[in-house]
């Protein structure tokens, strides 16, 4: 596949930075033309993989974030959300409906909604170490654009 | 995040507006639930018409809110959610435990 373009982006694992990530990821989706339901997939997707590396990863303490953003062939957008935190111990329960261990302020949803707004979503995870979810959306070209 | 709430003959509205994410949802969860205990209402609905982004966190919040409102023997709904609030309700299944519903 062919790269044609990326971005890459570094931030502290403060919860404001929520708000940029999914707004830095909308501004970089927008040369693939999507619509605004795309767009909005993207969004809430990213916000999902940001939230858990804020919460989850750094749970008592303020970490690295890395956010990588590439156009691949296809009119593809691929996404990496990266930390160097706790990890996960057993990744195929974390992606279950319904499982957190966050608490009532967290509802066991994010991966399960990274999974139905995107196309792929991967998960790569060492205890420990740190967490890489890598999730790819296809954006339709439209009729009449392009 | 800003709020605004009426209330009348047991119903409480809470009207939530901007981006319900995690860095709002903590707020949004405390002032909901202060407006819950305040007003002690049959009925509460929490108006999304003025939210113009919402992801998991969110559904947290109606989570805690429909918590509070069946420990007072009472009925929680959603209202008014734009296209992309409703989305996360519908894959988070939510809706087969709170009723939402378009009043505008
Ligand atoms: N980056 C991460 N680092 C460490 N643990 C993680 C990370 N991402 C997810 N997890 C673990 O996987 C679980 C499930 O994550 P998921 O996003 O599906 O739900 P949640 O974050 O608990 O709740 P919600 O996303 O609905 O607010 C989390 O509770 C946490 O235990
Ligand atoms: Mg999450």
């Amino acid at each position: 596949m062919k790269e044609q373009n990326y971005i890459k982006l570094e931030f502290p694992s403060r919860s404001s930075n929520e708000f940029f990530a999914r707004a830095a990821a909308s501004a970089f989706a927008a040369q693939l033309d999507p619509t605004l339901e795309e767009l909005g997939d993207i969004k809430t997707a990213v916000s999902e993989a940001v939230t858990n590396a804020i919460v989850h990863a750094y749970p008592d303490k303020i970490g690295r974030v890395l956010m990588r953003m590439r156009i691949l062939s296809g009119n593809t957008l691929e996404i990496m959300v990266k930390d160097f935190g706790k990890g996960i111990e057993n990744v195929e329960e974390a992606r279950r409906p319904l499982f957190t261990t966050g608490g009532s302020e967290r509802s066991g949803m994010g991966f399960t909604i990274m999974e139905s707004f995107m196309d792929k979503l991967r998960v790569r995870s060492v205890p420990g170490k740190g967490t890489t979810v890598v999730m790819q959306r296809a954006i339709r070209l439209r009729a009449g654009m392009r | 995040m800003k709020y605004a709430a009426s209330f009348s003959s047991g119903r409480l509205t809470v009207y939530l507006s901007g981006e319900l994410d995690h860095h709002a949802a903590g707020e949004a969860i405390r002032v909901v639930g202060e407006l819950i205990e305040d007003n002690m209402p049959r009925e509460c609905v929490l108006d999304f018409s003025g939210l113009s982004f919402m992801d998991s966190s969110g559904i947290a919040v109606i989570i805690n809110a429909g918590r509070k409102m069946r420990s007072l023997g009472g009925r929680l709904s959603v209202e008014n959610p734009a296209p992309q609030p409703r989305k996360v309700l519908e894959a988070s299944g939510i809706e087969r435990l709170i009723a939402v519903a378009t009043r505008i």
